[in-house]
């Protein structure tokens, strides 16, 4: 094999930051999405925005939170030597994805009860305004929701190699890495739940 | 540098050196040198259906009326010849095959910083390019929206949009992962004595690329994405019934398309950088300007996207700021040009393939330019606008410029990867008979744009009849001249003679090594260099 002995901790950080900017980006698009379409259709942004439950957003928004903390700790841990702590730490977090998602599934589903989904009947009487504001809800929450699983997959990765010893205390930068995606999912929570669910109240 | 020479005579470097026996030790390979050539095959292949596509497209204007496809089939070829050219050709192109093949040599590095992360994005290429291809025979048929899939219609039409726009996602995801891949390998790889003033100007093109390929691509990914969505589950953020805006698609999609023309065009640009000063025996006039300007280029790119947009019905104040925008790229473009012209003069210029091919890069790509600045003044814009004048002045630029270049690094480092020469005397024909087809077929379009035929249509006006066939006829003289370099350079990389480690006089680092590069490219110590990639005296080779 080439001369690849040593492993670039610097490369590996340099190249998963700039992947999370690709990320933000991604993102970006339906943010300018919801501010272009907010500075046109404001009095029904609000209308529609008031049909968000707040303890369903602010529930959720503490539960991320919570489990970015878990993600942090549980590297602290490793790099400690205290495997079984930082495996825990990281269950929790995959747990804590989950309850986001069942939480998720509660919201959209009282959503989709009262008819207000893409092209249904009940959409179809609504203002235009009030049209794009639940299209682009469900478009950035649901994208969101794909990055919270595809991140709790990335960590229960980890955890599989943590537990084969091939992440370890000398050797973490898998971790940090996944660490820092699952902080990337937080971080565009934190956009979205004061987007979405604060200040059009 | 040159403590490392060739060994053998009958060396086959990397070529017998793959980690696994037979096909898998290509398919499974993490060699940058393997994966570019992966690449390169199947960009050539893509190349050669793209291109059979639009002398069918060029065969069918050659009359008025139906001549040998009608209105569907026509839209559907247009569309799937812009798709090819554009996702699976001229923005992999130059990058992925040549800038794997070549970029960590030239920095001195054994392979890119990712090398299984490069392997994935070729895996991606080819998903991405199966499903494009997918997409014409399944669902509603072949997509017959053009390259830009602009909604309303993109959003309506029963042919296979969706597939394709998600084919779209894929090679950009792949596109991205090469970006981040590329500059992190140029960050962290350089060789000691590589600084930044000492990176060949090809690499510093593919930095200023890199950056393009990893802030534009995620917005056009979540665009088609959204385009998909509105398809699929009817959450029609773009449909005005719903409330939503087509400008905004239109916005979007440019702010990742627009800069995708530099994705595009600056590798080729630093191609013709790094072959102007080796056959003018002469170091690269303004190195730093040349640098600088990528970077330029890079950054001044992505705030020009809403030149596309002129008669979209966006506001006459962004029309206005968009135009001037436009002009101000004009500058860094133009000074690359000068650079290449004065890097030249009082050179004793050899005209060897890889050089005419690189000229006429040069003129061609000014010509493209230029008759860009047409279309980035709002007035002259609203003429020409959707006539055949923009379809000849995106050729010029992308065939002209990108396609040229691509030839041009064909012809200058494929025989370094192979370790055969290809007949030069063939060569320089099939240029002379590619330029001048090149010029009748585009010029010619420019011309009936400027009478104003208007693009994808399959029929026109008995007007346009006698530019048509001119134009057509061009087209067939390209076709033979690219038939012809096609065959005489893979004949010459198969059974040409043997060359040794550096046959154009170089003084970057590839050729100091042998050819075919072994594995790891360096022999047991890692290079150290001492002088600028331009340096020929102190490379020893002036």
């Amino acid at each position: 094999m080439s001369g690849h002995v040593h492993k670039d901790y610097t490369g590996a950080k340099f190249g998963m930051w700039l992947f999370l900017f690709t990320e933000v980006l991604l993102f970006g698009g339906l943010f300018i999405l919801y501010s272009v379409y907010l500075a046109r259709y404001p009095k029904e942004f609000i209308t529609a925005g008031k049909e968000l439950n707040v303890w369903f957003g602010g529930g959720n928004t503490l539960v991320l939170l919570t489990s970015s903390l878990f993600v942090a700790v549980s590297i602290t841990a490793l790099r400690r030597g205290a495997k079984r702590l930082c495996l825990g730490l990281l269950g929790a977090t995959i747990a804590c994805a989950a309850i986001f998602m069942i939480n998720k599934y509660f919201e959209w589903s009282a959503k989709i009860h009262h008819g207000i989904y893409p092209g249904s009947a009940h959409m179809k009487e609504l203002q235009p305004g009030e049209m794009v504001f639940f299209n682009i809800y469900y478009l950035t929450t649901g994208l969101h929701g794909i990055h919270v699983v595809i991140g709790a997959l990335v960590l229960l990765w980890s955890m599989i190699l943590i537990n084969t010893d091939r992440i370890n205390a000398d050797d973490f930068v898998i971790l940090e890495n996944a660490g820092l995606y699952w902080h990337l999912v937080d971080l565009i929570w934190i956009f979205i739940f004061p987007l979405y669910y604060l200040i059009l109240h | 540098m040159s403590d490392v020479t060739a060994t053998a005579t009958n060396n086959r470097g990397f070529f017998d050196e793959g980690n696994y026996p037979g096909i898998f030790g290509w398919l499974l390979t993490t060699d940058h040198k393997r994966i570019g050539l992966l690449y390169f095959w199947c960009i050539v292949t893509f190349f050669c259906v793209g291109a059979i596509l639009g002398l069918l497209i060029r065969l069918e204007l050659f009359a008025p009326g139906e001549t040998i496809m009608g209105a569907q089939t026509y839209n559907a070829a247009f569309t799937l010849h812009g798709v090819i050219m554009i996702f699976l050709f001229i923005i992999p192109g130059i990058p992925a095959a040549f800038g794997n093949l070549i970029m960590p040599i030239q920095i001195g590095a054994r392979d890119v910083v990712f090398p299984k992360l490069n392997l994935f994005s070729w895996y991606l290429y080819v998903i991405g390019a199966l499903m494009a291809v997918t997409s014409l025979f399944t669902g509603g048929g072949p997509p017959d929206t053009g390259w830009t899939f602009y909604v309303p219609f993109s959003a309506q039409t029963s042919t296979n949009v969706s597939l394709a726009a998600m084919a779209v996602f894929v090679l950009g995801f792949s596109s991205i992962l090469t970006g981040l891949n590329f500059v992190t390998t140029i960050h962290r790889l350089r060789a000691e004595g590589m600084t930044w003033m000492r990176i060949p100007l090809f690499t510093w093109s593919l930095y200023a690329t890199a950056w393009i390929q990893v802030l534009a691509t995620p917005v056009i990914g979540i665009t088609v994405a959204l385009l998909f969505a509105e398809r699929v589950i009817g959450t029609g953020l773009f449909d005005p019934t719903q409330g939503g805006d087509p400008i905004m698609f239109q916005h979007l999609f440019w702010i990742y398309s627009h800069p995708a023309v530099y994705i595009m065009v600056l590798p080729g640009m630093g191609v013709v950088s790094d072959i102007v000063p080796v056959f003018a025996r002469k170091p690269a006039f303004g190195y730093k300007a040349i640098v600088v300007s990528s970077i330029a280029i890079a950054f001044a790119g992505s705030l020009v996207w809403a030149h596309h947009m002129y008669t979209s019905g966006m506001s006459d104040m962004a029309v206005l700021v968009f135009s001037f925008l436009t002009f101000i790229v004009a500058i860094p473009s133009a000074i690359k040009v000068f650079n290449w012209l004065a890097t030249m003069y009082e050179g004793s210029v050899l005209l060897d393939p890889p050089l005419l091919f690189a000229l006429s890069f040069i003129l061609l790509f000014t010509i493209g330019g230029l008759t860009g600045l047409v279309l980035g003044a709002a007035a002259t814009d609203v003429h020409v606008h959707d006539t055949y004048f923009v379809v000849g002045h995106f050729h010029f630029v992308m065939f002209g410029g990108t396609g040229m270049a691509f030839f041009a690094a064909m012809h200058y480092w494929l025989p370094k990867i192979y370790g055969r020469m290809y007949d030069k005397k063939i060569a320089t024909v099939a240029w002379g008979l590619i330029f001048v087809g090149f010029c009748i077929t585009y010029i010619s379009m420019k011309i009936a744009g400027m009478q104003g035929m208007p693009r994808r249509y399959y029929d026109y006006v008995p007007e346009f009849t006698g530019i048509n066939q001119i134009s057509t006829i061009g087209s067939w003289i390209l076709a033979i001249g690219l038939v012809i370099m096609f065959v005489n350079i893979f004949r010459g990389l198969f059974k040409g003679d043997p060359i040794g480690d550096n046959p154009w006089g170089g003084a970057s680092l590839e050729w100091q090594i042998p050819s075919p590069p072994p594995h790891s490219n360096f022999g047991e110590e890692d290079p150290v260099v001492t002088h600028g990639p331009y340096d020929f005296k102190k490379a020893g080779v002036l």
